[in-house]
């Protein structure tokens, strides 16, 4: 049942929904001023959190330098940045997209190491098929078995209603389990080896390097390309499509998509198996382009980052592109500040765990930074 | 059975608990199946469980059971499911499925034992303690989802409890590294009730991020400061502490009463909570807040003071529960140690139904799989671990499902509330 107040809601929801986005003030600060302050602030904290560990000044200067220096200040700099950036914006798009359905999908870790694996097994188990062929098809059986998988979890919760939440982690913990299993089995397991490592990927599965001319250290893979068409394809399924419109709808508001007559259980696991896909596709372009190969655990944690990411981006394309950006960048960074400064790369989850809570938070943000802001409107967004 | 009705929506109850008596009993003849087929065992085999140890004070004799035990045990089963199937009790419905469950894994046991021997007394000491970090996940997901505050950050909380007892267990000697992480995840909990009940940030996402940092904080300590003080990082652990007499008796004293302060905690902790919770004012108070915020409200309960106690209180039982993985059986931290015991804690409130004891029950039976998983690999039974150590997760997944049963959240979960 609802009440005028509900339908009210219902009707200002769809409205926001319809509305052409006029480019205000209002979005000017969300998009710009509060990401901005929440990556100032976070390094500003970690800052802190270095000289608390007895980290000398400057050392932390050194740090810093070697941050910005890692991860852009020199070609190998931008080629690694980019290289950690493909994965975490493929997963971020997929998890960007359940957002805006209304679908808090923490497995993208495991639709990625099973895509992952999927692809490498595809791709050595056909050795025969010629270059771009393999790459192709191995890249879309990661993102099949991506799609399967985060199937699953829509599946439960369109026709059960078991959170998504605790589906997915519980998923998460299988791939874990499956892929040691799976990476065991002698038709997978590298030959000579005892521990769980997968054969690998045959030359023409791998997805080419793009700079090996210039100097064979720049690892910049082809993947940069399936990210920027990824990027495309999102902003248009969600911006433009039919069905982009109910996962949006759905995602602002349940209950008025239904009186709409969108059909919830469909959306859910639509929603779910792309973001599956994108999961999967991440963890196919790891292997092909990166790795070469599967072990327990590749993923490297890239599917809860990627949770971060798709936050940070506010779950719209272009935005998850440039926070892979600079999450690409901070990795990059890290590694150079680990070598250069004796810093270990770990303060580089602090930071992003605190640009985080600042953006989540814009009341948080707010409150430190009172300046830079217009004054709240009564009643205008919290 | 029910008297007919004519009412639509009790036809609709009727049916759907008819829908899920037959789900049972499709469960259960495919178990008697399993077990006939696959956990079948020759009839001249024994399976000799160990009950106690030989310098015990009172020595029960080995159990040996015979390998028949598994053929009666597929025909109880399908007599279980055959019931099922066709009468449908709906009273019966969850007993059928325990007493099954129970049936099915006594059978594995048997099976996997057969001609060999087996400690059945040191695999429930190992469950018991095994569990004791997932009951207290389970027990502080309780205390705050019962004040409609998910709590995904259960997983951050024991870690940091974890460091601190570490950090503080080296400087300040056990009880004082103790006393730290129980206030560091009580910090951790006022920390996610700011962020949910005075910012208002989503409260997953709240709790998404607290995990990160916690993760990266201690991660990041770890390897910046105790790689080069290993002094900081080398507590003193809390051994386990006989009760006198209690702790004798057969089975049940090495599994309930001798152990470390840990286990004896959460076993009180869980029993201060179920009555808190059930029989108190303050309890029902909580509960109030956690179903109808705004009544509770209008009745006089500080909405948010019982949210910022409840999730603190909830901080600090996961603070305790995190102390067991460094000061209850290590003494060091290491990264990540935690493992996703949070979220399994969290899958353990579900399970348990939002009940502090069902938690606690849940808890053990994820403790008995990943016990049995690693008794497993000494008798070489021909189940790869993996499948086993994925049981629990199935089960829980099962569960969330609602395929057995319906479980059902405090109706203000996880909402926002806006003082009007």
């Amino acid at each position: 049942m609802m009440d005028g107040k509900d339908l009210k809601h219902v009707n200002e929801d769809m409205r926001k929904l319809l509305a052409r986005a006029a480019f205000g003030r209002g979005d000017f600060e969300d998009l710009f001023v509060v990401p901005v302050f929440a990556v100032v602030a976070a390094l500003v904290l970690g800052a802190v959190i270095m000289l608390a560990t007895g980290v000398d000044l400057p050392t932390i200067g050194q740090s810093f330098v070697a941050l910005a220096v890692g991860s852009f200040g020199s070609l190998n700099a931008v080629s690694e940045t980019l290289t950690a950036a493909i994965p975490l914006v493929l997963a971020g798009l997929g998890l960007g997209l359940g957002f805006r359905a209304g679908l808090f999908n923490i497995g993208a870790e495991g639709q990625l190491l099973l895509g992952g694996t999927a692809a490498v097994i595809f791709t050595f188990s056909f050795p025969s098929l010629p270059f771009p062929v393999l790459m192709i098809f191995g890249l879309l059986a990661g993102a099949l078995v991506g799609a399967a998988y985060a199937s699953i979890a829509g599946i439960l919760k369109a026709t059960t209603g078991a959170h998504e939440v605790i589906s997915t982690i519980m998923l998460n913990l299988i791939s874990f389990r499956l892929l040691e299993y799976i990476l065991r089995q002698p038709y997978i397991q590298r030959e000579g080896r005892s521990d769980p490592i997968s054969k690998s990927v045959p030359e023409a599965g791998q997805l080419p390097r793009l700079l090996d001319w210039f100097d064979p250290n720049l690892r910049l893979h082809a993947g940069v390309f399936v990210m920027l068409l990824a990027v495309v394809f999102v902003w248009w399924l969600l911006f433009r499509s039919k069905i982009g419109f109910a996962f949006r709808a759905s995602g602002a508001n349940p209950d008025a998509a239904r009186y709409a007559g969108m059909r919830s259980g469909l959306v859910i696991v639509a929603a779910m198996a792309t973001a599956g896909a994108l999961a999967g596709l991440a963890g196919a372009s790891q292997v092909q382009g990166v790795l070469g190969r599967a072990s327990p655990g590749f993923s490297a944690q890239m599917g809860f980052d990627a949770i971060a990411l798709a936050l940070l981006g506010r779950s719209h394309p272009v935005g998850i592109l440039f926070a892979g950006i600079l999450f690409g960048g901070l990795e990059a960074g890290g590694r150079q500040m680990q070598v250069d400064a004796g810093v270990s790369i770990d303060l580089i989850g602090i930071i992003q765990a605190l640009i985080i809570v600042f953006i989540a938070a814009p009341l948080l943000v707010r409150a430190i930074f009172p300046w830079g802001f217009r004054k709240e409107t009564k009643g205008g967004k919290a | 059975m029910s008297a007919v009705t004519t009412d639509t929506s009790a036809e609709k109850i009727a049916s759907a608990k008819a829908r899920q008596a037959r789900i049972t009993g499709g469960i259960l003849i495919g178990l008697s199946l399993l077990v006939l087929f696959l956990l079948d065992v020759a009839a001249s085999e024994v399976a000799t469980f160990k009950l106690s140890r030989p310098r015990d004070a009172w020595v029960l004799p080995d159990l040996v059971v015979p390998g028949a035990f598994n053929t009666i045990a597929a025909a109880l089963l399908a007599f279980l499911g055959v019931r099922q199937f066709l009468r449908g009790g709906g009273r019966w419905t969850s007993l059928s499925l325990g007493i099954g469950i129970a049936l099915v894994i006594m059978a594995f046991l048997v099976w996997a034992t057969a001609g060999k021997s087996f400690s059945l007394t040191g695999m429930l000491q190992a469950t018991m303690v095994r569990a004791v970090p997932i009951a207290l996940g389970g027990l502080a997901g309780v205390l705050s989802e019962r004040v409609a505050v998910i709590n995904i950050a259960i997983e951050g909380m024991l870690l940091a409890g974890a460091f601190t007892g570490a950090l503080m267990g080296s400087l300040l000697g056990g009880w004082g590294g103790l006393v730290m992480a129980v206030l560091v995840g009580g910090m951790f909990g006022m920390i996610l009730a700011a962020l949910v009940v005075t910012f208002r940030m989503d409260q997953i996402i709240a709790g998404v991020v607290i995990n990160l940092f916690v993760l990266g904080l201690t991660s990041y300590v770890t390897s910046q400061v105790f790689a080069e003080h290993r002094y900081l990082n080398n507590a003193e652990i809390f051994r386990s502490w006989k009760i006198p007499i209690l702790g004798d008796i057969p089975v049940l004293g090495p599994t309930l009463f001798n152990q470390n302060i840990f286990v004896y905690g959460a076993l009180i902790l869980v029993a201060v909570a179920t009555y808190y919770l059930f029989h108190t004012k303050g309890g029902l108070r909580a509960r109030a807040v956690g179903e109808h915020p705004r009544a509770a409200d209008t009745l006089g309960v500080d909405v948010y003071f019982t949210r910022y106690l409840h999730v603190t209180l909830a901080g600090m039982v996961a603070g305790f529960g995190g102390a067991w993985f460094t000061l209850g059986s290590v003494g060091r931290f290491d990264e990540n140690m935690t493992g996703g015991r949070g979220f399994i804690g969290l899958a353990a409130m579900i399970f348990g139904r939002w009940h502090p004891v069902g938690a606690l029950s849940a808890a053990l039976i994820f403790g008995f799989a990943d016990s049995l998983q690693q008794k497993l690999a000494l008798l070489n039974t021909p189940i790869p671990s993996e499948f086993l150590a994925m049981a629990p997760y199935i089960a829980t997944i099962i569960v969330v499902a609602g395929l057995i049963g319906k479980a059902r959240p405090p109706a203000a979960d996880g909402r926002p509330y806006v003082k009007e």
